[in-house]
């Protein structure tokens, strides 16, 4: 009787777009407080993060992360946890990397740059396993304990960076890692580097692991309803300490980019809620690969963004924050973008 | 007998179904007015159309001999009409009294005055009948309670035309006697009551007329005195429909299931099976009748390895399986229907195909190497689909899509082509219409004459007596009986589910039929 018809495509397009939408138009409000025009203002905005293949590469460089810490929670949300510890196991995940950067220096760069690639991933893996077990086996909530091992990664890797791996210099930050474990640039003078095509192999293994394999299939089944998953002969424990082992890969995939792209070096608190942003960003990207992708670009178009316009307007660069918190917010209110849109089916 | 309610060629167009074609119906001052059909028939739509809840797309309604436009509850309840809804409306942690009076608290000042508000509801719940403590949080309730809480908010608001949406779907045979007691009462007291079912027995047990609807148009009228349940289930499903199964005689064969002592204790430390044993053969159907939470849940949860088993042992085909995991005792031969097929029957979320491979998904030829074989679990939905008749057949459609008897379908499909050697089939027609129940029930024999062991479950006496060769009464945890189907009826099966002992029974037989004489 209420055959309730499935979204169609379009429309799971459609309100994320509309989220955007309306968030920019709130947006336009700040500004034209501080007195500026907002066409103006969006027109640079625009221009500085999409208008040239240079600002599309910068773009990128900053859709990098929110990708792969996108993926992470969007990955752990499909089995049904909530995975707030990304930033956690993206500095973990880091450290490994960096540890192995430069650490092995006479390794060849064939050998070297997997080797820390994978010790990134390992790290995160490793990290999000505890939080896991302890809700497999102890049935602690996912959400309280990652949590909690976001601050003890991050003391952890506080003391790491100015204890025991100091790099001797006044700031605090390891030494450098060898050029064989650094990632190449792709389009210099940009920082854009090959953890972009990394990103869209992982887009597309998280893809294929979900929905082409049996693994994929325990993983959404117990997701979406675990005493179904139970009855059906899944083993829920196991398939939860999985499910937060790939996901803490990825968040510490997004680490190591960091690292290894980016920094060169393992640096105190680099991250600056990398991890926290991929949650937003798995919220506008639907928890879906494709989605995670082009919700990081529209992020780190934001972000590319936003140094011009501070530049070149009266706009503070805290604008581009207040958006992007507009954007989550009307994700999050579904609901109400259903009602103004009018996607309402029937009651 | 005035009319107080005439509803005239009703119809109602959602996206894609023509959910109601021109449907008359109305209703006399203080009658009982059943309204039936199978799921997707139309009639919680026309009745969601009269609370103001959809809008009509033609016809019109009179309420008391006024044409009136209803677009929202709000209008429907100044028009006394009150409705109860399946799923219950009620907040829990509430009391009785306030989540009654809710929406139109009484006030004293700027508060609630709360002395006041019980008075109300315990002098509404007397004059009614209705029995309830107006102190009691709602959370506490049994569900017949709950659905008493909700009858009474409706008549609270002054509603003297009732509409109750399958009232009886969430109850136990108990609560649902109660329930027509309680309907019998507001009828005397001229509460005029739509009854939305799909039940024949108890549009028979209750109403004064009966109104049919199937695919959105309405079959017929008829005085419930003049027709009979066959009639009823021919007009719903529109074809001749076989009330009893046809069944030849059991042939047992070797002992495929053996509890010796199992005692199950839930996460407290309660004792919810106490020490069963018994045995079920290949070939026959032992059913299991007993009001529902006296156990069955848990006995089939145990052998299922769904819950820990607390005491005594499980055998299967000769195998200890007691402890084991569910997957391990599926691929031992063992295909389960639940009881509850939202919570553990089905992914809903998940494509019908997808459902059909749940538990199989593991195995070949739907995984090849961790990938899955889109193909051949296409192939395999598309001949479940086509064997079991599921509808739409639309093996990519998500299964909360299908309505309730084509959701129990893609279960039984899934579990029966596995051939087990022990089949558990827990309330397998619950919420599923005459039509599906008719095909279940065949199924379930066609098993039984291919060799499987079957244990059935069910709260409904027909069914257990329909079905079983032997059947077993559970009671407080326990097996009170075992007996051969000839030596069953329908009282003595009453008798034993409520605690009665078989002894007491045999005695109270002999002193019955000398009273008699």
């Amino acid at each position: 009787m209420r055959t309730k018809i499935k979204a169609l495509p379009w429309q799971e397009l459609l309100l994320p777009l509309a989220a955007v939408v309306l968030a920019l138009l709130i947006g336009s409000v700040f500004i034209l407080y501080v007195g500026e025009n907002p066409l103006t203002a969006y027109g640079i905005l625009f221009k500085e993060s999409l208008g040239s293949v240079r600002n599309i590469a910068t773009t990128l460089q900053r859709a990098t992360p929110l990708m792969f810490t996108g993926m992470a929670v969007a990955f752990a949300f499909r089995a049904g946890l909530f995975n707030i510890g990304a930033e956690g196991q993206l500095y973990i995940g880091a450290f490994a990397a960096a540890w192995v950067g430069f650490t092995f220096a006479n390794l060849p760069r064939i050998i070297h740059l997997p080797l820390a690639i994978v010790a990134g991933m390992a790290g995160g893996a490793l990290w999000a396993s505890i939080a896991g077990v302890l809700k497999a086996k102890l049935g602690v909530h996912e959400v309280i304990n990652t949590i909690m091992l976001n601050f003890i990664a991050l003391f952890l890797t506080d003391w790491l960076v100015t204890g025991p791996f100091h790099g001797g210099s006044w700031v605090p930050e390891t030494a450098r890692i060898s050029a064989s474990a650094a990632l190449s640039r792709i389009y210099p003078p940009t920082r854009l580097t090959t953890a972009v095509y990394l990103a869209v192999v992982a887009a597309a293994a998280v893809y294929l692991i979900l929905w082409k394999t049996k693994r994929g299939y325990e993983l959404r089944a117990v997701g979406l309803n675990p005493s179904a998953a139970e009855y059906g002969g899944i083993n829920v424990a196991r398939n939860t300490i999985i499910a937060m082992a790939i996901s803490g890969a990825l968040a510490g995939l997004a680490g190591t980019e960091q690292i290894l792209g980016l920094h060169n070096r393992f640096i105190l608190r680099f991250s600056s809620d990398l991890g926290f942003m991929g949650v937003a960003v798995a919220l506008l990207g639907k928890n879906h690969p494709v989605g995670v992708i082009l919700a990081a670009i529209l992020f780190g178009a934001l972000q590319a963004g936003s140094a011009a316009m501070d530049r070149l307007t009266a706009v503070p660069r805290e604008l581009i924050t207040i958006i992007q918190a507009l954007i989550i917010f009307f994700v999050a209110a579904e609901y109400l973008i259903r009602r103004m849109l009018r996607l309402k089916e029937d009651a | 007998m005035g009319k107080v309610l005439e509803m005239r060629a009703i119809t109602k167009q959602f996206p894609r179904v023509l959910a109601n074609d021109k449907v008359d119906f109305d209703l006399n001052h203080g009658e009982i007015h059943a309204l039936v059909g199978e799921n997707g028939s139309g009639k919680s739509t026309l009745m969601s159309i009269l609370y103001g809840l959809y809008q009509k797309d033609g016809g019109e309604i009179i309420v008391r001999g006024q044409p009136v436009q209803i677009t929202e509850p709000r209008q429907a309840i100044d028009l006394k009409i009150g409705m109860v809804f399946q799923h219950f409306m009620l907040i829990e942690p509430l009391t009785v009294a306030e989540n009654i009076v809710l929406g139109s608290e009484i006030r004293k000042g700027p508060f609630l005055d709360h002395k006041r508000m019980v008075s109300e509801v315990e002098r509404l719940s007397e004059e009614y009948g209705l029995k309830i403590d107006p102190n009691a949080k709602v959370a506490d309730l049994s569900v017949g309670l709950q659905q008493r809480v909700e009858i009474l908010k409706a008549l609270y608001r002054g509603a003297d035309i009732l509409i109750l949406d399958e009232p009886t779907a969430v109850l136990t045979p108990q609560e649902v006697e109660d329930l027509f007691e309680v309907l019998n009462t507001l009828k005397s007291k001229g509460t005029s009551i739509v009854f939305i079912t799909h039940k024949i027995k108890e549009v028979l047990a209750v109403s004064d007329r009966v109104s049919v609807l199937r695919r959105g148009k309405k079959i017929g009228t008829k005085s419930t005195a003049e027709t009979n349940e066959q009639e009823l289930a021919e007009m719903m499903v529109g074809r001749v429909v076989l009330l009893r199964v046809e069944k030849g005689p059991a042939k047992p064969g070797r002992e495929v299931l053996r509890l010796d002592g199992v005692t199950v204790k839930d996460q407290f430390g309660h004792v919810k099976v106490n020490n069963v044993s018994l045995t079920v053969r290949s070939g026959e159907v032992l059913g299991i009748a007993g009001v529902e939470g006296n156990g069955q849940s848990e006995l089939v949860e145990a052998i299922a390895g769904l819950t820990k088993v607390a005491g005594g042992s499980i055998h299967l085909s000769n195998q200890d399986i007691t402890g084991w995991s569910p997957l391990r005792v599926r691929r031992a031969g063992f295909g389960l229907v639940p009881e509850d097929r939202h919570r553990r029957g089905l992914v809903l979320d998940y494509s019908v195909a997808d459902n059909l491979i749940l538990g199989l998904h593991g195995s070949k030829p739907f995984v090849h190497n961790g990938l899955r074989s889109e193909k051949k679990i296409a192939e395999h939905a598309e001949e479940l689909i086509r064997d079991y008749d599921i509808r739409p057949p639309v093996a990519s459609q998500p299964a909360r899509a299908l309505s309730g008897g084509n959701q129990q379908k893609i279960v039984v499909a899934r579990e029966f082509t596995q051939n087990p050697d022990l089949l558990i089939c827990s309330q397998p027609t619950r919420g599923v219409d005459v039509g599906a129940i008719e095909f279940i029930h065949q199924q379930v024999i066609a098993q039984r004459d291919q060799g499987a062991a079957v244990l059935l479950v069910s709260a409904e006496l027909d069914e257990v007596l329909s079905l079983s060769d032997r059947v077993a009464v559970m009671y407080n945890g326990e097996i009170v009986n075992v007996m051969p189907i000839e030596e069953v009826t329908e009282h003595k099966l009453g008798f034993l589910m409520l605690g009665g002992r078989p002894e007491e029974y045999d005695a109270n037989e002999v002193s019955g039929s000398a009273d008699q004489d």
